[in-house]
């Protein structure tokens, strides 16, 4: 090809740029309207610089308590994100073999993430209402209610975040070495020393990739939330309910709080990906190096 | 330990194939298929109770009776029915319920056309522009971070920028474009596409960047070679080998979009009607069996748009 850029990479660099403007814009604009002066408004201009509408979340606004929600967030996040990482790796380790139903398993995680969210929440709130029903009718007539936080709720955010950790662990497996696993049993590991010493170490930082996907995907979560939840709420369905009466740069603080969770936690997860990569590449192998 | 050696001998051919070779006998106590089920089973029974059963739950209830304030498991018609009340009378003119559906698809094909533009030369811009891979993991990361941050702050942060006083509104008064603010850049079919397009672009990029950067290099300057304008490559040789990305990246928005009741709803100010506010108007009502119904003409819509563009890619085979 020729030498020196064509101008085609100038015209789509600037394309780009407007994209990445287009896409942060907006929430620049929502950061910094958090911090509102005590008698600013919705929109600019700023009234004032103050974190007046930051600590009014905190001493809670009357209407909702928004500390049990996001502690409830916090909670689920941390929880789906435990068991998706567990549950993905598992899988994902199955798939490097053929076994029977492999590709029911497949195709449910496929389909789990295209069916449009408000159906597959609407169909694990018909469950759980039937089982409320049955349970009613046989056992327990003063029964409230199955639907909840660590049921309904957990159930309806793993059928979000598995897909998600089944297809990066695909992504992982693709490339990965399979001779190095061969010469750790052939120095006699069992399976699990092969996983733990070898396997492990070298897929750690996609494993908190998808820790972290866990995580935010359900700290985010709200159309699958929004009916398989029961009576509580998590912070991004109390965000939505405050978008239809909202009239205070409240809504605004309560996004940047949300935003500077989900922030911290990337950080977090790619200083650490990028930390043992570092050590792998500094430990990882010496071959060809000679003795020490 | 002469069971282990019994196991292996009984075990299924699929201990010898592949990287268990190498395997000696003393680890295998486990046939290699018991220990897929148990790596395997536990995703699977989570699809199980929470995907699948509640999909066969939504097509159950959809045939049900139901009455102000609860279910009646017995079989009807009534949750289509109620759904399509009047639609045959009312002929030629079309009923809200249609009305309802064509909305939607019109928003998504809006949706779907311009992500995939955006898409395709963003995800061009970083597969065949950026050289150095540091570049490329950085630029493409910063795509990336907007998707992990809450989807109602991005859809809500439009609201200072294009209401009545919003930052638009007030630069086009001050250069004198308008006289007085544009009423509809929001809760409007525009700001509704906007913060469609804004929160899933991402799920087209991704795809299309992935089959892009599988293009090999040398097949664009063979093409280059061979006298090919730059036009005729794009079409001749990148999009026919982009082709898998476009697909899976234009269902994600095409599903995303078909059952969004959320977006629609804040962006559209509650105006705009489309199929996923549908089955939550109904939730809200207790009426759950049109709702069910109304998800399966959902489900039925998806499923044959995915069809189709399933038929011109095999999905299975790129991830």
């Amino acid at each position: 090809m020729k030498e020196g850029r064509p101008r085609s990479f100038y015209v789509l660099a600037i394309f780009f740029a407007a994209y990445v403007l287009f896409l942060y814009g907006p929430m620049i604009a929502i950061y910094v309207l958090s911090f509102q002066g005590p008698q600013g408004g919705l929109t600019f201009p700023m009234n004032g610089v103050s974190t007046y509408w930051l600590a009014k979340l905190f001493q809670g606004t009357g209407i909702i308590d928004l500390g049990a929600s996001f502690r409830r967030s916090l909670l689920l996040g941390v929880i789906v994100m435990a068991i998706t990482v567990v549950l993905s790796v598992a899988a994902g380790m199955a798939f490097r073999r053929k076994f029977r139903a492999q590709s029911i398993l497949f195709y449910s995680a496929i389909a789990s993430l295209i069916v449009p969210s408000i159906i597959t929440s609407l169909g694990i709130s018909l469950e759980f209402r039937i089982i409320d029903d049955l349970i009613k009718a046989h056992w327990n007539e003063n029964f409230e209610t199955s639907m909840g936080l660590l049921t309904s709720g957990l159930g309806a955010h793993l059928t979000w975040t598995l897909p998600f950790g089944l297809l990066i662990m695909f992504a992982i497996f693709n490339r990965f070495d399979p001779r190095l696993e061969e010469a750790a049993r052939d120095l006699g590991a069992t399976p699990w020393q092969a996983f733990r010493h070898v396997v492990l170490p070298i897929i750690l930082p996609s494993v908190i990739g998808i820790g972290l996907f866990g995580f935010t995907l359900s700290w985010d979560e709200l159309a699958r939330s929004s009916q398989a939840i029961g009576a509580v709420n998590t912070l991004p369905l109390d965000l939505q309910g405050l978008t239809t009466t909202v009239t205070n740069p409240d809504i605004y603080a309560l996004g940047t709080i949300i935003s500077a969770v989900s922030f911290a936690v990337i950080t977090l997860a790619l200083g650490t990906i990028h930390m043992l990569n570092k050590r792998q590449a500094a430990k990882g192998s010496d071959a060809g190096k000679g003795l020490v | 330990m002469d069971t282990s050696e019994d196991i292996l001998q009984q075990a299924s051919p699929d201990l010898v194939r592949g990287s268990d070779k190498a395997r000696p006998a003393k680890a295998a106590r486990l046939s290699p298929s018991f220990i897929s089920w148990l790596q395997a089973g536990p995703m699977m029974l989570v699809f199980l109770a929470f995907f699948l059963i509640p999909l066969v739950f939504v097509v159950i209830v959809s045939f049900w009776d139901y009455n102000e304030y609860q279910l009646l498991p017995a079989f009807s018609g009534r949750g289509y029915t109620d759904t399509f009340e009047g639609c045959i009378a009312q002929l030629p003119d079309l009923c809200t319920i249609a009305k309802t559906y064509l909305k939607t698809l019109k928003l998504c094909f809006l949706v779907w056309a311009i992500t995939l533009f955006i898409g395709f030369w963003v995800a061009y811009f970083l597969a065949f522009h950026v050289k150095s891979k540091t570049w490329q993991m950085g630029l493409s990361l910063l795509c990336t971070i907007p998707f992990w941050t809450s989807n109602v702050i991005r859809m809500i942060a439009w609201i200072p920028l294009l209401g009545r006083n919003g930052l638009v509104n007030s630069g086009l008064m001050k250069i004198g474009l308008v006289n007085q603010p544009v009423e509809w850049l929001l809760f409007s079919e525009f700001s509704v596409v906007l913060a469609l397009v804004h929160l899933f672009t991402f799920f087209m990029v991704v795809p299309i960047f992935n089959s892009m950067i599988r293009i090999d290099k040398s097949l664009i300057e063979a093409a280059y070679d061979a006298g090919a304008t730059g036009l005729q490559t794009l079409l001749n040789v990148i999009i026919p080998l982009a082709k898998p990305g476009i697909v899976i990246g234009s269902i994600f928005v095409i599903t995303i979009v078909m059952g969004d009741f959320i977006t629609i709803g804040v962006m559209g100010g509650q105006q705009i009607a489309a199929a996923g506010k549908i089955i939550e108007t109904r939730v809200n009502a207790l009426q759950f069996p049109a709702a069910a119904a109304n998800a399966v003409i959902l489900l039925v819509i998806t499923f044959l748009i995915i069809t189709m563009m399933s038929r011109i890619v095999d999905i299975k085979k790129e991830l």
